[in-house]
């Protein structure tokens, strides 16, 4: 099952190379990463979406946790929780279908934050599921080039999952 | 008073409480050796290798449990340190080891003797500094030995570019380590060990597995307090040995791969298995899927990472194995309060019976050298009271199997990544931390030529380091693998032709060289060696047939065990068909 962790981790040189080691050296998955730093300049936050049975996902959380710059493991696949992931699109539309993309893009309440003669660059913000339709409608009208930042997600106030 | 890092260095090894450093010097240290050299209190020992530094400090380290220190120089030096590291980091032994760095400015520009060491090192040490402004040296140092020596032990390294060393700051040692971050969990959940208590006083073939964690929470006596309250048999892994009393009623040796009989039948027949220090290693489970299948299983253990890693678990308990079993006998004595000495009768007895059905031995010989002989022989004439190293293979097995480990922090062998050359200068740092105890390093002809250049370390040091090569003329234990999986077919393990004469090797270092090529040497041979207060090679020249077993093939349950008998007997069933 696909899970997304939220670890916070003192802001110093070498910790994301900790991170990444830690998965690669144990043969975890990382589907995506993405790192930041919190209001606390010396804290980052990391979102890393990793896949794997409930043994393993054990494992990878306490494996962060024992890592010493590591300060807290949240798996966010356990509480009610928000994701986003942005991605950019540059789409290169047929003269017929140039309106179509921009149609697409609205519905999507996507922006289009750069155009040229032959393209469109669409900014997308959701979660996984409109950001998989989005791709999909575009994908006919010739996607150039993709970009995507890697899920970001927060838990929400004071609701547990049962 | 402003100060250099080089004597920040000095200063804060000296309020750890240091007094050996096992280094070598280069370029970038040399800062730091020119004040060492006029030092009193702290002295670093030159080694002939920097492998054989970051060994000694681990040899130091397992002897007393204090943290082990070692300093080298940049690039070649650094990278030399990195099997020592990773020795260390797989058993969880505390060192803090040293590299010097190019200075700050050249980090990154492939400078001469650059190596990234912090990179490098990170996968294998606990945690990894480098150090960037001489202001942080004296708490990085403070907390680098607080992790090392906390928690679950390990290594850790700090990267000192040559600058580091020169620039001056005050000297400013703090009281206390505080790490938001880093805080080991050392009491047990009580309810969990409420559990654990009543599931004892239930369990018909309950059996405890120690490992190498009640060594270095210094918990035997616990456990000893526990097995004979509970009259539980005890099994010891490698790393485990002596921890309990080899030599005790409840003892049932070493499991696993290479372990007894009767320790691997009562673990697959079990219905508890209290583990304690442990980490179910794939050497002692065998077959995973086939490991103790009708046993619940109690997990303490200090690294929440390891329970439930490689088995399941039904009461983990996480924390520190000597407060742990403090508060399980506790709720034993005070709660449980069963009379033991009936329920466990019939488990007593039916182990027992195993015991005799297949007790360890081997074939004595009076004229050919046995090894087990050799080690058996060792055990008498020390009594026990000795600090055993090992090499890694056949001679380290041996040496688990036939020398009754009755105390703790007597045994040192690298047993999580199996490493040759380890046991010689782990033996050299041990002399360093008890120079009038008897530390012997059983060795392999193969092993022992990994780290000889140390035998200058130890001659110059007036180290009275004993080393019986068991001399088989052969990379031994891989050789036992050919002989018995890959059709005898012997592809670079013969080392005959090229065995050096080691009785020359030893006396060309200044030290004393024995040999024994038949049974009768034997105790002879060890008699004088213990008897000389110098460095002693004893060469054994024993049987190259001779493997160890039992033996658990790679991948089969820990009862599918192939014993030295009916190997024997199958070898002529398949001659006799050819
Ligand atoms: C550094 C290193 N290289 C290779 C191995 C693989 N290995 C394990 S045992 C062994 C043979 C050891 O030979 P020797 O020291 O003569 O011991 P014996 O088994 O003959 O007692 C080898 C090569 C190892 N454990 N360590
Ligand atoms: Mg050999």
């Amino acid at each position: 099952m696909r899970h997304t962790i939220s670890v916070l981790v003192e802001n110093k040189f070498g910790v994301l190379s900790r991170i990444s080691g830690l998965f690669s050296g144990r043969g975890y998955n990382i589907e995506s990463l993405s790192v930041g730093e919190t209001i606390d300049p010396q804290v980052s936050v990391m979102t890393i979406v990793t896949i794997g049975d409930d043994w393993i996902i054990e494992q990878i959380t306490k494996q962060l946790n024992k890592l010493i710059d590591v300060i807290k493991v949240v798996d966010m696949t356990e509480l009610d929780h928000v994701e986003r992931e942005m991605v950019m699109i540059k789409v290169a539309p047929r003269q017929e279908d140039k309106a179509e993309v921009l149609r697409i893009a609205e519905i999507f309440r996507g922006r289009v934050v750069d155009s040229s003669q032959k393209t469109y660059t669409i900014e997308i913000t959701g979660d996984e599921k409109k950001i998989a339709a989005i791709v999909e409608l575009l994908k006919p009208m010739g996607i150039k080039e993709f970009v995507r930042t890697g899920k970001i997600a927060i838990s929400r106030e004071g609701i547990k999952r049962p | 008073m402003k100060i250099s890092g080089a004597e920040i260095f000095i200063e804060s090894l000296k309020k750890e409480g240091v007094k050996y450093i096992f280094g070598y010097p280069g370029g970038v240290v040399l800062n730091i050796f020119d004040f060492l050299h006029d030092e009193k209190d702290l002295q670093l020992i030159l080694t002939r290798h920097e492998q054989g530094a970051v060994h000694a400090a681990d040899g130091f380290a397992r002897a007393t449990g204090k943290a082990g220190v070692a300093l080298v120089t940049s690039g070649p030096g650094a990278t030399n340190t990195v099997t020592g590291i990773a020795t260390a980091s797989m058993d969880s032994i505390p060192l803090v080891v040293f590299s010097g760095q190019v200075p700050t400015l050249l980090i990154g520009n492939d400078a001469f003797q650059e190596a990234d060491i912090v990179g490098i090192t990170r996968p294998c040490t606990k945690y990894n500094y480098l150090v960037k402004d001489v202001k942080d040296l004296a708490a990085i140092i403070k907390e680098a030995f607080y992790i090392a020596t906390t928690g679950r032990p390990g290594p850790v390294l700090i990267d000192l570019p040559k600058d580091v060393t020169s620039a001056k700051a005050d000297f400013v040692w703090p009281d206390t380590v505080e790490m938001r971050t880093y805080k080991p969990t050392y009491e047990g959940n009580r309810y969990m060990i409420n559990q654990a208590a009543h599931m004892i006083a239930k369990a018909k073939k309950p059996v405890i597995i120690a490992g190498g964690g009640v060594i270095s929470s210094g918990a035997s006596k616990e456990l000893k307090e526990l097995a004979e309250h509970t009259d539980i048999p005890v099994t010891m892994t490698l790393m485990g040995l002596g921890a309990f009393p080899g030599s005790h009623k409840l003892s049932l040796g070493m499991p696993g791969m290479h372990g007894t009989y009767y320790a691997n039948k009562a673990i697959q027949d079990s219905d508890l298995l209290v583990a304690v220090g442990m980490r179910f290693d794939d050497r002692v489970t065998g077959k995973i899927s086939a490991f103790a299948p009708n046993a619940k299983i109690v997990h303490v253990d200090i690294d929440p990472t390891s329970i439930r890693k490689n088995v399941r678990v039904d009461v983990p308990i996480v924390g520190d194995v000597k407060k742990v079993l403090q508060t399980m006998n506790k709720v034993l004595k005070e709660e449980v309060k069963e009379q033991w000495g009936e329920v466990r009768k019939a488990w007593l007895k039916q182990i027992n019976a195993w015991k005799t059905e297949r007790p360890m031995s081997y074939e004595k010989d009076t004229d050919i050298i046995k090894p087990q002989y050799v080690i058996e022989k060792i055990h008498e004439l020390t009594r026990g009271d000795a600090i055993i190293a090992t090499e890694v293979g056949q001679n380290q097995m041996w040496t688990a199997q036939f020398y009754k480990f009755d105390k703790p922090r007597t045994l040192l062998t690298s047993g999580g990544l199996g490493t040759m050359g380890y046991g010689f200068p782990a033996a050299i740092g041990a002399q360093f931390a008890f120079p009038n105890k008897l530390v012997i390093d059983v060795a392999g002809d193969g092993s022992i030529q990994m780290n000889i250049q140390e035998l200058a370390t130890a001659v110059i040091n007036k180290l009275p380091v004993k080393v019986a090569i068991l001399n088989n003329r052969f990379l031994g234990m891989v050789r036992q693998w050919q002989e018995l999986f890959y059709q005898e077919r012997y592809a670079h393990t013969k080392l005959e032709e090229t065995i050096p004469d080691f009785v020359k090797i030893a006396e060309a270092y200044g030290a004393v060289g024995l040999r024994a090529t038949k049974s009768s040497e034997v105790e002879p041979v060890l008699k004088e060696a213990f008897s000389i207060r110098k460095t002693v090679f004893m060469d054994f020249v024993i049987d190259w047939k001779e493997k160890v077993y039992p033996m658990v093939p790679a991948g089969a349950a820990i009862d599918e065990m192939l014993f030295r008998e009916e190997t024997k007997k199958s070898e002529k069933k398949l001659k006799a068909v050819k």
